[in-house]
């Protein structure tokens, strides 16, 4: 940068460093720090210290089985927990912001814009009475602020983006006239329709065969690569979290067991539950007739 | 008779449902053996007929076309009675996918252990008392659950309690449609330590998925079914390194494994691609 004037000199390094600042902090959209989830009534903690930091284009993975927390996890990210539960230690810092302090309001302008999800079963998110087209265009009308017509075109965009073949048929198709795999990918489309900056995918391919589980999960892994979105991926499989997250959370019975980047625990699980996890997959799965990556066999 | 050396023989098997013009082939055509202490897979995407064939192989649907053998006996020829004198005799055991659904639940599950057996009015009370004991044991589980319902077993106590139920009549085959898909994995282990248990006492599998990893994990060999035909049948070492078919190769490259995949996903994409082709 050439300053020639010295005003603008002071303003542009600060502008600079404010940036800098900004830009450091922005490196985390979502935080987690010591997150616990409990009954209301019960006061029985089921999620007991989550912590963990998100950055744009990166992949968090959550792997436990059902009563875990990791749903519980998800839905408190989302502001959206069961009535009967609430966040009752640690904090949860969205966009810089402590969601504790959110209004109602300020989710409405977060929640399906910024930050979205998909569950696993993808049937009973739209509305079986309504073609699937339409349901994502009237969010891109009333939230995005498109005229019909353009709606309805990028509507069409995202259904060929996330690889349905023929997007004209399906916009124009009923949810019960749609595989699961198919279905699956509407959600996906509606997700990112309002280019959200943190997507959430909870257990998302659980029902679906694994050639179609891979086909989602790629085309996951290429929003991230391609829009810089930052996506938690939930699941009971290792092998998914393992091929599609960059770090990995390891829940069990509401706790932590183990926590780092993929490489690490795949590698060198610390934990028994780990360990057992990966050694279904290198006793039952495929990978006893692979080479497992990294280690040598003398 | 000298005992024959396949467990089943499936040849040209075709399957429908539904009659006249609304009737749909779900086998095009399906052959292949399972010999005699042998475990196969059969896997699969949902419709691609894995299920069916099971179902043909155990009578509950008929085949349009082709013989279904069972040890020395064609079964697909035989009628209502044949197949009840043939069931009773709990040569051919069939494990299906819900475990809670597949018991009955004002059945204790010492009653639902005992009740194949008082069926087949061969052995005193003891003994199948002893028989029980000894399959309760092989599918680790514990004496005091006999008393209890099923409503009050975990999903995976549920699933062992049907193997032991269907290995009570001590069956030369025994057929599993998805035994694992709704364990947890450490019931998912148990199931199929015991699974291998199983096969190194000699009884002939087949043990049918969707799931690619859990079937090789307890398999000689597997076939793999497309849009209901067999488009590869091999050993399962070969079906994991070295798949021919463009199906098998996607399926392989698609399995989640905690290493890199065989394939990358610009080869995926286009195997599918081929498929859709095809």
């Amino acid at each position: 940068m050439t300053i020639e004037i010295e005003g603008i000199e002071i303003e542009g390094i600060e502008i600079a460093r404010a940036a800098e600042a900004t830009a450091a902090e922005a490196e985390s959209i979502l935080r987690l720090e010591d997150v616990r989830i409990a009954h209301r009534h019960t006061g029985e903690e089921l999620v007991r210290g989550v912590s963990f930091d998100l950055r744009p284009g990166r992949v968090v993975g959550i792997v436990g089985e059902s009563g875990s927390g990791k749903t519980l996890t998800c839905r408190a990210i989302l502001g959206i927990l069961p009535r009967l539960f609430h966040i009752s230690g640690g904090r949860v810092e969205l966009f810089g912001r402590d969601i504790a302090g959110l209004s109602a309001r300020d989710w409405e302008q977060l929640r399906g814009v910024s930050i979205t999800a998909v569950f696993q079963d993808p049937g009973s998110y739209l509305n079986p009475s309504l073609r699937v087209g339409p349901q994502i265009a009237e969010a891109l009308r009333v939230r995005g602020g498109l005229r019909r017509r353009e709606a309805k075109r990028r509507t069409i965009e995202l259904l060929d983006d996330v690889r349905l073949r023929d997007p004209e048929l399906i916009y124009r198709s009923y949810p019960h006239e749609l595989s699961g795999g198919m279905l699956q990918r509407v959600l996906i489309a509606s997700a990112i329709s309002l280019e959200p900056r943190i997507l959430i995918a909870d257990e998302v391919t659980t029902a679906l065969d694994v050639t179609v589980q891979a086909e989602i999960l790629d085309l996951l892994t290429d929003l991230t690569q391609q829009h810089d979105l930052a996506l938690i991926v939930v699941s009971h499989d290792l092998a998914v979290i393992a091929q599609t997250c960059d770090d990995v959370l390891v829940l069990r019975q509401g706790e932590v067991v183990e926590q780092g980047e993929a490489k690490s625990i795949l590698f060198a699980p610390q934990h028994e539950y780990t360990r057992l996890l990966i050694d279904e997959h290198n006793t039952y799965g495929l990978d006893r007739f692979r080479e497992p990556a990294g280690v040598h066999h003398g | 008779m000298a005992e024959s050396s396949t467990a089943i023989r499936i040849n040209g098997l075709q399957v429908s449902y539904g009659t006249g013009r609304h009737r749909t082939r779900i086998i095009h055509e399906a052959s292949f053996d399972v010999g005699v202490g042998e475990s196969v897979g059969i896997i699969g995407e949902t419709g691609s007929g894995k299920s069916t064939i099971a179902r043909a192989v155990v009578g509950l649907v008929p085949a349009q076309a082709g013989t279904v053998r069972i040890g020395d006996e064609e079964v697909s020829a035989f009628g209502a009675r044949q197949w009840r004198d043939f069931r009773r005799r709990g040569a051919v055991q069939y494990v299906f996918q819900d475990p809670l659904r597949a018991l009955d639940a004002d059945l204790t599950i010492g009653d639902s252990l005992a009740e194949p057996l008082r069926l087949q009015r061969r052995l005193s009370k003891e003994q199948i008392r002893d028989r029980i004991d000894f399959r309760l044991e092989q599918v680790r589980l514990p004496q005091d659950l006999l008393v209890r319902f099923p409503g009050e077993l975990s999903g995976g106590q549920r699933q062992r309690v049907l193997l032991a139920r269907a290995l009570a009549t001590e069956p030369r085959v025994l057929i599993l449609d998805e035994p694992v898909s709704a364990l947890d994995a450490a019931n998912r282990v148990s199931v199929l330590e015991i699974l291998n248990d199983l096969r190194a006492a000699g009884t002939s599998l087949v043990f049918i998925s969707h799931d690619l990893g859990s079937v090789a994990g307890v398999t000689d060999r597997i076939v793999v079914l497309y849009r209901g035909e067999v488009v590869e049948v091999g050993r399962t070492a070969d079906i994991v390194n070295d798949p021919q078919h463009p199906y098998t190769r996607l399926l392989v490259g698609s399995a989640p494994s905690l290493h890199t995949g065989a394939i990358d996903r610009e080869e995926r994409a286009r195997l599918r691609r081929v498929l859709d082709a095809g």
